[in-house]
């Protein structure tokens, strides 16, 4: 670790702790004191047209590329070739899909941040978080994409294997192998700081709408009947403005 | 059978003179604030009109309410629980806010700030989303008193299905004020339409809510309502809609829209109803039976019998005796004046209207008869086709019978105390004919003309002592016990409710002291 400067060691070894720190504690403490804060924040109301493709699009792009990635993580290789794929056709399917779900996500982010940008009535209500989010959510997604097709599909190839993954699983065994990440080519390395920052910023964005996915509403009953209840008052600190606070530009 | 007790509303149409007190009052109470500038969560439409949001009536378009499945089941109207899910992304059937009116303001400023000298200096109109200038277009009471109204009001849902002759007749005609707030329905689609769970119909009055801290703002319950009375608070992204003022309902007092009417026209009291049949009558085949269908759910509160029951399902004493007194019920049930507004969205409303006489007179008058006479009103009402099929269409499903029925009573009500107090004698049969007797046109008049603030509304106060009845039981337990815990045997049960109901605890555990 001799050749290491300090700024690596930030990037590579605080920065992921850091944010995986902050996405955990972020969450508990807005889930407890920030519920009114916390919704989809929709902006159909202003704007429905460029809406009605960039969300969609956005979405089941987001959905299938999470999928993908625990698809490929959690399912060893030989579960997909005791079921009789073949390698070849696995290895085509994963890059075609992903490949697919990669386009969709690009347009549906050009189209909701361009939305952002260039419709004054939703510009209005956007927040800073909100850029951050779009733009992080851009390069995380062009970055990861951009190698696969350039470099692996058309070009000479790049074994991300020797370098990042080292790297990566080293976070998790407390020996994060920084000399080997730092000597990564420049956009793995963007890919690896921004995923790891939009962890981060997660707990304070409109992200968070994410967990509340109302799959219940499946089986709940139709009608939803409360009874009158004695509440205990608010925690210390917990009323008032705070809400106001997050994700909220006036 | 499950008796509920249900806050509920009737307004008189008649007497609604259009000034919109009702609206600005409730602005000033509930709407004030930035992202809600352009919630009206009461507005007064004039009919005929497009209505606030645009064209909200039709149901093609937005697919609000319940419909029948082709099994003759109760279905959202937009579709499956799935469909609904798969097309949180973007709601299509979501009203845009230039259908409910882009809300402005001026730029005052520059009055204030003109040079001394400058002739006229005016003010611009400026956008409350954008602060960007703009030009005004529409807003939630454009086409008021038929402004605009070859243009707008032939746009009017409810004028569907008559004919070209009876529309261009109309207008020239015909006109009144809809004065409308959140129904605050038996079944309510809104809540139905909820993803998260976060809307609630409350036991003890039947109040509909949005729960402010688990709304995700996912926005159903704003395509959802086919009132659409549940609004998108566009800075905090969250639903919010009418409360029904239950502050001052809990109070025993009347919401701010009935307390402040310049018509004195709202009535407000309980009603209590079979929740166990909500869902069949919301379900019953013909739209136009779903009037009777929902009478049938209400129950009469002078019943002996379900008193009884009330009483032991927990419904309060003192909340029984003002469903005996209320002006609701016996508008709706016993008088059947009273009629729901859009009954074929099947979210049984609770918000009914006694539909307004006046147009039919100013046409007889208008053709040179005598206004006084029952008999020449009685041959109009059958002859006018054009407001009885028009307010067919808004209270009854496009059935005329009982909108005919309701306004032949209220000329019989008027010609009967005509008719006493000008000391002639009272036409015969009078009452009979629209099915009443002499006393009840009485009743009628006092709660119709007279209408005393204590008649208007007959609230009772929340019990807010149940809701810390448990609370005050644990306590007892574990402070008041002489002995302490070996001693330890659990009281009898030491409350009480007195003669009007309340529930009174007795902390003692030796009884009364
Ligand atoms: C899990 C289920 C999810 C649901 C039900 C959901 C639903 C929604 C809804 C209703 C909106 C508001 C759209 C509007 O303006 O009307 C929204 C916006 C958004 N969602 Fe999701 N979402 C989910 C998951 C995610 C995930 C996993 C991500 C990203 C990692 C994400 C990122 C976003 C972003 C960035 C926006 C803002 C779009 C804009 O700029 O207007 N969502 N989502
Ligand atoms: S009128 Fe009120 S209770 Fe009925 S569906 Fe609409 S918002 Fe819900
Ligand atoms: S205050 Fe009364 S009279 Fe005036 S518009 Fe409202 S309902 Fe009609």
């Amino acid at each position: 670790m001799s050749n290491t400067s300090a700024w690596q060691i930030f990037v590579w070894v605080a920065l992921p702790y850091l944010a995986l720190g902050i996405f955990v504690v972020g969450h508990i403490w807005r889930w407890r004191y920030d519920q009114f804060g916390w919704t989809s924040r929709s902006t159909q109301l202003q704007e429905r047209r460029l809406l009605k493709w960039g969300s969609p699009i956005f979405h089941y792009g987001t959905f299938g590329a999470i999928a993908g990635h625990v698809i490929g993580v959690l399912i060893p290789e030989r579960w997909t070739r005791a079921i009789g794929i073949p390698e070849s056709v696995y290895r085509w399917f994963s890059a075609s899909a992903g490949t697919l779900a990669a386009v969709l996500i690009i347009a549906g982010v050009v189209i909701l941040a361009g939305r952002r940008l260039v419709v004054p009535r939703v510009r209005a209500t956007t927040s800073p978080v909100d850029y951050i989010t779009l733009v992080l959510l851009l390069v995380i997604i062009l970055t990861g994409v951009v190698p696969t097709i350039f470099v692996n599909l058309l070009g000479h190839g790049y074994d991300y294997r020797t370098t990042v993954a080292p790297w990566f699983r080293g976070l998790f065994s407390g020996s994060p192998d920084v000399t080997a990440i730092a000597s990564a080519p420049i956009v793995y390395q963007v890919h690896a700081a921004s995923a790891w920052l939009i962890w981060a910023i997660w707990p304070f964005s409109r992200l968070v709408h994410a967990w509340s996915a109302p799959l219940w509403y499946l089986w709940r009953p139709y009608i939803v009947y409360r009874s009158r209840e004695a509440t205990p008052p608010a925690e210390p600190g917990t009323s008032g403005r705070r809400w106001r606070k997050i994700g909220v530009p006036y | 059978m499950r008796i509920m007790a249900q806050v509920a509303m009737v307004m008189n149409l008649d007497k609604c003179i259009g000034c919109h007190t009702c609206t600005v009052t409730c602005k000033q109470v509930w709407t004030n604030r930035p992202g809600t500038e352009y919630v009206y969560f009461n507005n007064v439409e004039t009919k005929p009109g497009v209505g606030y949001p645009k064209r909200y009536e039709d149901q093609s378009q937005w697919h609000g309410g319940w419909t029948l499945d082709r099994k003759g089941r109760l279905q959202l109207k937009a579709g499956s629980r799935l469909r609904r899910l798969l097309s949180v992304f973007y709601n299509p059937d979501l009203p845009s806010i230039d259908d409910y009116g882009d809300p402005w303001t001026y730029d005052y400023q520059t009055l204030i700030n003109a040079p001394a000298g400058t002739r006229n200096p005016s003010a611009h109109s400026i956008s409350a989303l954008t602060g960007r200038d703009m030009d005004v277009k529409w807003g939630s009471n454009w086409d008021d008193d038929l402004a605009g109204g070859p243009d707008h009001a032939a746009g009017d849902p409810d004028l569907a299905g008559l004919s070209d002759q009876v529309k261009l007749a109309f207008e020239q005609v015909f006109m009144f004020y809809l004065p409308r707030i959140c129904e605050h329905c038996l079944n309510p689609s809104c809540v139905a339409f909820c993803p998260s769970g976060a809307m609630y119909k409350r036991e003890e009055d039947g109040i509909v809510l949005v729960d402010q801290d688990r709304c995700r703002g996912w926005r159903f319950c704003v395509s959802g309502c086919p009132y659409k009375k549940v609004y998108f608070n566009h800075r905090t992204g969250k639903a919010e809609k009418c409360t029904l003022c239950f502050p001052r309902i809990e109070a025993g007092q009347p919401t701010i829209c009935s307390e402040t009417c310049v018509g004195r026209l709202c009535y407000l009291g309980l009603v209590l109803y079979d929740a166990d049949k909500v869902l069949t009558a919301a379900a019953t085949p013909d739209p136009r039976d779903l009037y009777e269908a929902q009478l049938s759910v209400f129950l009469d509160p002078d019943d002996p019998g379900i008193q009884a029951e009330a009483t032991r399902q927990g419904i309060p004493a003192d909340w029984i005796d003002a469903a005996r007194r209320s002006p609701v019920h016996a508008l709706i049930a016993r008088h059947r004046v009273a009629l729901p507004l859009h009954p074929e969205y099947r979210t049984l409303p609770m918000v009914w209207y006694i539909p307004p006489l006046s147009p039919v007179t100013d046409i007889v008058h208008a053709a040179g008869y005598d206004d006084d006479t029952p008999d020449q009103i009685f041959a109009a009402i059958e002859a006018l086709r054009i407001p009885a099929e028009y307010l067919a269409n808004l209270f009854t499903a496009g059935d005329p019978g009982p909108v005919q029925r309701v306004l032949r009573t209220l000329t019989a009500v008027r010609a009967q105390m005509r008719a006493e107090q000008l000391g002639q004698d009272v036409p015969e049969r009078l009452a009979e004919s629209v099915g009443a007797t002499r006393t009840d046109l009485a009743d009628l008049y006092r709660l119709l003309a007279i209408a005393k603030y204590d008649e208007r509304y007959v609230i009772p106060p929340a019990h807010a002592e149940d809701a810390g009845r448990l609370m005050a039981q644990h306590e007892q337990l574990f402070c008041a016990q002489p002995g302490g815990p070996d001693s330890f045997h659990p009281p009898a049960a030491q409350e009480f409710r007195d003669d009007g109901g309340r529930l009174h605890l007795n902390l003692s555990p030796q009884g009364q002291s």
